[in-house]
């Protein structure tokens, strides 16, 4: 089988200039994620996981380097032009949520197929959030939701595009342990079932190793790259 | 592509995306919608205005031609008068003293003796209304209502009106074509022409104006009619009014007045500009997150933009069409906050063109206020979805098209003036004004937030210190807060400042020892008489000069007649054939300074040459120099002179100034009157003499100068009235503001409140830090608002009206207690909820 990458980062390097000073956040970056597979990038706080994640993704521009997401070089797109990508090929999972709090559940799950200009969408909407537990609470406002539940909406509303690759920054984060375990449990459900590559940034090891690669990053450089799934096939063997 | 405006997706999000903002909007749309119903009903007025004055054209001056002159008509000018047919009503106008026997009340008043129909378009108003008619019968007299009401005056009592008795057969409520104002100034009385000898009152040397009213036969064209007849009517010094002339002159004056409004209007909708930029300001600061959201799922950043624009423009449009229909409101009730000043009865009627016109500014302007704190978003990075915590309010990125967008309110708010006033100069003028104004109070906003934090009082106890840094942490409303209160304070403070400089003056004019009570229109054989009464009541008699009245008859050797028709001469006609009133005496008196030649103080030999002397500003208007020649016609007699000496002259004492001043020894045989300067200690002194005067000499007119004052104080309270009502508009909107800010204040201090009170601080105590953060705000706009005011009327007062400036500081401290008041009791009202609820709730509901 041949295996093709969904994901090209090649020599990633971002720079921010904060007056006189030049602060580099990441360094010379290079790593490919095979569709299909699932990713973590674990680090410090202040290593540029965050940073990482979000020039892969196409939400900022790296200061040099370039990255390649579903075959399409970035760099290359204009704003317009990565927006249509993210909508098309790309699903988000944050931190605190980021659901928009003026939205119902079900609605803020539409916004990904409402602006592809798509109809008949919230019968996909409503069994997204079905299969996430949340079928009676569809008409519900993101204040009116626990921290789990609003995680939730977050995740069908990541899956409801059917995105090549996900980007889970922290998602258990925000999230006590079980409902933390409940959730990640979901994700990776979901992810399973939608044949989808992840992308997983995260302090939590323990969430981590249920991926089958983890990228250490230490002060903007790849310190370790391990591939856990070759090493539980040389365990089982 | 489909545009973005049509993008239903756009439309949806931005109908939901106003969900839990709605109130804050609310803010936003009442801002505007004084503004523009301030516009709507001004404009509309004026509309309404423009068109009763053109239909009501005829009774405004209530015949089709008025033909006046200063003499009786000439036996010529009667028969001319014969030959142009239709109705013909006659009428002589004089100021004099009237009478109340049952009221003991005497008022210098205009007399219009009348006979014919006139009005012949239009109605005399009066109470009963039979009384317009019947006052001709018999001798009766129609008199000005309030007048009667002052003086306790009724139907059926009498008025001596010079050695005649008159019954006062009614009220005088309107004439055609004159203001509640004109008529406050000089109060009219009508008496029927058959009368006015038996009253003695017109003499030879008196200011008389004889009119003939003409209701010509139909078809008759008037201007061609007048061409014809000018070279007559100019040789008899005669002048027309027609109902073309009339229109023209009431249509520029109440334009002026309505195009003043609607600039008064125009600020109430810019403070409100501030008000939708402050509240667009903070929505969309908690809109961050999800415009960076929206930019993760897919969202272009044109999407995110149009969704806010298209909520500014809903609201705005919402705003302008609520702001329409109350200013609808406003108009009906307008014609009664200025009738004194209004010459047509209004009826109500909506003008569609200054409701789409008001809407449309208010639109214009709330969408290109709202566009600056809007723009910005269209950088947001998607990004920030992975940064935004709630904790921390991002500042919103630099937009250099921030710029164009002030460039284009300045051009509209330019465009707008340029348009209101009668001169493209006025309109600049305005425009540099509001735009320096608006940069001087956010500059000391500034200025105040920087010298705050550099000196702060370290010293100071802890709430203190809290609530004096509000003013500078992040997210402080200072320039706001400033820019709204500041603006309106200045704007009331003026108004007041500007009324209180020209009350003053003339009140200053009549104190100390100077006269206040003049009586006039003496005959010369009534003066050794007049003086010795006032001396006997025991009253000075300050001044006692002869007035001799006379005409140009010809400047430099030539006819005034000539200088008027050389185009080259350039010397308005006014000032060759107007009627000059002068005096003879030997020196100058000290409201005069001579600025050149010497003064001749007297002619010994008839053959001597005589020597007047000029004001020096009329002698400049004539184009004449020491030694020119000047003949004036004194009553059929020409005398000639020689330009002696030119005077500057102090017109705002209360005094007998004159433009020509003979030297003596020519004028003391001529026809003349004499005018007497008193000072009367009280209101009792000065009508014991006033009426003891008119006892005696009913000729005698008199003038008392606390009913001068009086009366001003009136006019000028009137026009303060309409002016505040309108300005309320702006106090209103800036009210609106100063809730909108705290309200938004209100947002970004409870987190922080809650967390003091969490770390043990009491009620009292957050209480008292939101009300030092008030106090300072209010007592800093209302300071800046005062200093500006204060400025500009000075300069008003310096360059405009030439006065003394006066700043009244009792009033001025009233006005900064009221705005600091006002916006602490608006700040302490919003944060009441905020030490009621539990921290807990608080904090649950922000996390």
């Amino acid at each position: 089988m041949i295996e093709t990458s969904v994901l090209r980062a090649e020599h990633l390097t971002k720079t921010y200039r904060s007056g006189e000073r030049t602060l580099t956040v990441l360094r010379d970056v290079s790593f490919t994620v095979p569709e299909g597979s699932r990713c973590a990038i674990v680090g410090p706080s202040g290593s540029g996981k965050t940073t990482l994640l979000g020039l892969c993704a196409g939400l900022d521009r790296p200061t040099s380097g370039s990255v390649s997401l579903n075959g399409v070089a970035l760099n290359d797109l204009n704003e317009d032009e990565l927006a249509q990508t993210r909508n098309q090929h790309v699903g988000f999972v944050f931190q605190t949520f980021q659901l928009i709090s003026t939205l119902t559940a079900l609605e803020n799950v539409v916004v990904p197929l409402e602006l592809r200009g798509e109809s008949g969408v919230r019968r996909q909407a409503t069994e997204l959030l079905n299969q996430v537990g949340l079928g009676d609470r569809l008409d519900h406002y993101p204040a009116q939701l626990s921290g789990g539940e609003q995680q939730r909406v977050s995740l069908a509303r990541a899956f409801i595009n059917q995105p090549k690759i996900l980007f889970a920054d922290e998602p258990t984060g925000n999230l006590d342990g079980e409902t933390a375990e409940k959730v990640s449990d979901l994700l990776f459900e979901l992810n399973e079932a939608a044949g989808t590559t992840l992308v997983l940034v995260t302090h939590n090891l323990e969430l981590a190793q249920r991926t089958q690669r983890i990228i250490t990053l230490k002060a903007g450089s790849i310190g370790s790259d391990e591939n856990l799934f070759r090493e539980s096939q040389d365990l089982a063997r | 592509m489909t545009p973005y405006f049509l993008d239903t997706w756009i439309w949806k999000m931005a109908w939901r995306e106003s969900r839990s903002s709605r109130g804050r909007l609310f803010l936003f749309i009442s801002s505007i919608t004084l503004g523009v119903a301030a516009l709507v009903a001004i404009q509309s007025f004026g509309e309404s205005l423009e068109r009763e004055i053109n239909q009501q054209s005829k009774s405004l001056l209530g015949a089709d031609l008025v033909i006046s002159g200063r003499g009786p008509f000439a036996p010529e000018t009667e028969s001319l008068f014969q030959t142009w047919g239709g109705e013909q009503s006659r009428e002589t106008r004089f100021s004099s003293m009237v009478y109340f026997p049952e009221g003991e009340g005497a008022r210098l008043v205009q007399i219009r003796a009348l006979a014919g129909d006139f009005p012949y378009y239009g109605v005399l108003e009066t109470s009963p209304s039979e009384a317009a008619e019947s006052f001709r019968l018999g001798p009766y007299a129609l008199v000005d209502e309030r007048m009667m009401l002052q003086f306790r005056v009724r139907v059926g009592d009498s008025v001596k009106i010079g050695d005649f008795t008159f019954t006062v057969a009614g009220g005088l409520q309107k004439i055609p074509g004159e203001t509640m104002t004109e008529t406050l100034i000089t109060p009219r009385v009508y008496i029927p022409l058959s009368y006015l000898d038996q009253t003695g009152l017109v003499q030879l040397g008196g200011r008389v104006s004889y009119r003939n009213y003409f209701k010509l036969d139909p078809g008759t064209d008037v201007e061609e009619l007048l061409e014809r007849e000018e070279p007559r009517l100019r040789e008899q010094r005669l002048r027309s009014t027609t109902v073309e002339e009339q229109k023209a002159r009431l249509g520029r004056s109440m334009e002026n007045v309505y195009r003043f409004l609607s600039l008064v209007g125009f600020m109430a909708l810019l403070l409100g500009g501030i008000g939708v930029a402050s509240a667009i300001h903070i929505h969309i600061k908690q809109k961050l997150g999800t415009v960076a959201t929206l930019r993760c799922l897919g969202a272009t950043s044109r999407q995110a933009f149009s969704i806010y624009v298209i909520q500014a423009v809903v609201m705005g449009l919402v705003g302008a069409t609520v702001g329409a229909l109350l200013g609808i409101g406003v108009r009906a009730l307008l014609p009664q906050v200025m009738q004194d000043f209004l010459p047509v009865t209004l009826p109500f009627e909506v003008s569609w063109m200054a409701v789409s016109q008001g809407i449309g500014m208010g639109l214009a302007i709330g969408l290109l206020f709202a566009l600056l704190p809007l723009l910005p978003l269209r950088k947001i990075s998607p990004f920030l979805a992975l940064r935004f915590s709630y904790e921390e309010k991002e500042t919103l990125p630099k937009e250099p098209l921030q710029w164009l967008v002030y460039g284009v309110i300045v051009m509209v708010i330019g465009l707008f003036a340029i348009i209101q006033t009668p001169r493209w100069i006025h309109g600049v003028a305005f425009t540099a004004g509001i735009v320096l104004v608006f940069l001087l109070l956010a500059a000391v906003a500034k200025l105040i937030t920087l010298l705050v934090k550099r000196y702060f009082p370290d010293s100071w106890n802890y709430v203190w210190r809290q609530g004096l840094a509000n003013l500078y942490r992040p997210n402080n409303q200072t320039i706001v807060v400033m820019l709204s209160l500041g603006l309106g304070t200045f704007f009331i403070t003026t108004l007041f400042l500007v009324q209180s400089t020209l009350l003053q003056e003339v009140s200053l004019a009549g104190s100390g020892d100077k006269p206040n009570l003049v009586l006039f229109d003496i005959q010369s054989d009534q003066r050794e008489e007049i003086t010795q009464l006032v001396r006997s009541l025991d009253l000075p008699v300050q001044q006692s000069v002869p007035i001799v009245t006379m005409r140009l008859a010809s400047v430099k050797g030539r006819p005034v007649e000539e200088i008027a028709e050389d185009p080259a001469a350039s010397v308005r006609r006014f000032l060759l054939f107007r009627e000059y009133r002068a005096t003879y005496r030997e020196s100058l008196i000290d409201s005069e300074e001579l600025i050149s030649g010497t003064l001749q103080t007297r002619v010994e030999d008839p053959s001597d040459p005589v020597r007047v002397s000029l004001d020096e500003g009329i002698a400049r208007d004539l184009n004449v120099s020491i030694g020119d020649s000047l003949v004036f016609d004194v009553q059929g007699v020409p005398i000639e002179t020689r330009l002696g000496s030119t005077r500057k002259v102090d017109w705002r004492r209360f005094q007998t100034n004159f433009f020509l001043v003979f030297p003596a020894g020519v004028l003391e045989e001529a026809p003349q009157f004499h005018v007497l300067m008193t000072q009367v200690p009280g209101p009792e002194a000065s009508a014991e003499l006033q009426r003891r005067v008119l006892q005696r000499f009913p000729n005698v007119s008199s003038i008392d100068l606390a009913l001068v004052l009086d009366t001003l104080d009136t006019v000028l309270g009137q026009v303060a009235f309409v002016i505040r009502t309108m300005a309320l508009f702006s106090i209103l909107t800036g009210i609106i503001v100063l809730v909108g800010a705290v309200v938004s204040s209100r947002y970004q201090r409870t987190r922080e409140s809650v967390l003091l009170r969490t770390l043990g601080a009491s009620r009292k105590q957050i209480t008292k830090i939101l009300a030092i953060e008030y106090f300072f705000l209010g007592i800093f706009a209302a300071l800046t608002g005062v200093t500006l005011a204060v400025a500009s009327s000075w300069a008003l007062a310096f360059f405009v009206f030439k006065t003394e400036f006066v700043v009244a500081v009792g009033p001025l401290l009233v006005i900064l207690g009221v705005v600091v008041g006002l916006t602490l009791l608006v700040g302490i009202i919003n944060s009441r909820g905020l030490s009621d609820r539990s921290p807990l709730e608080v904090l649950r509901a922000e996390g």
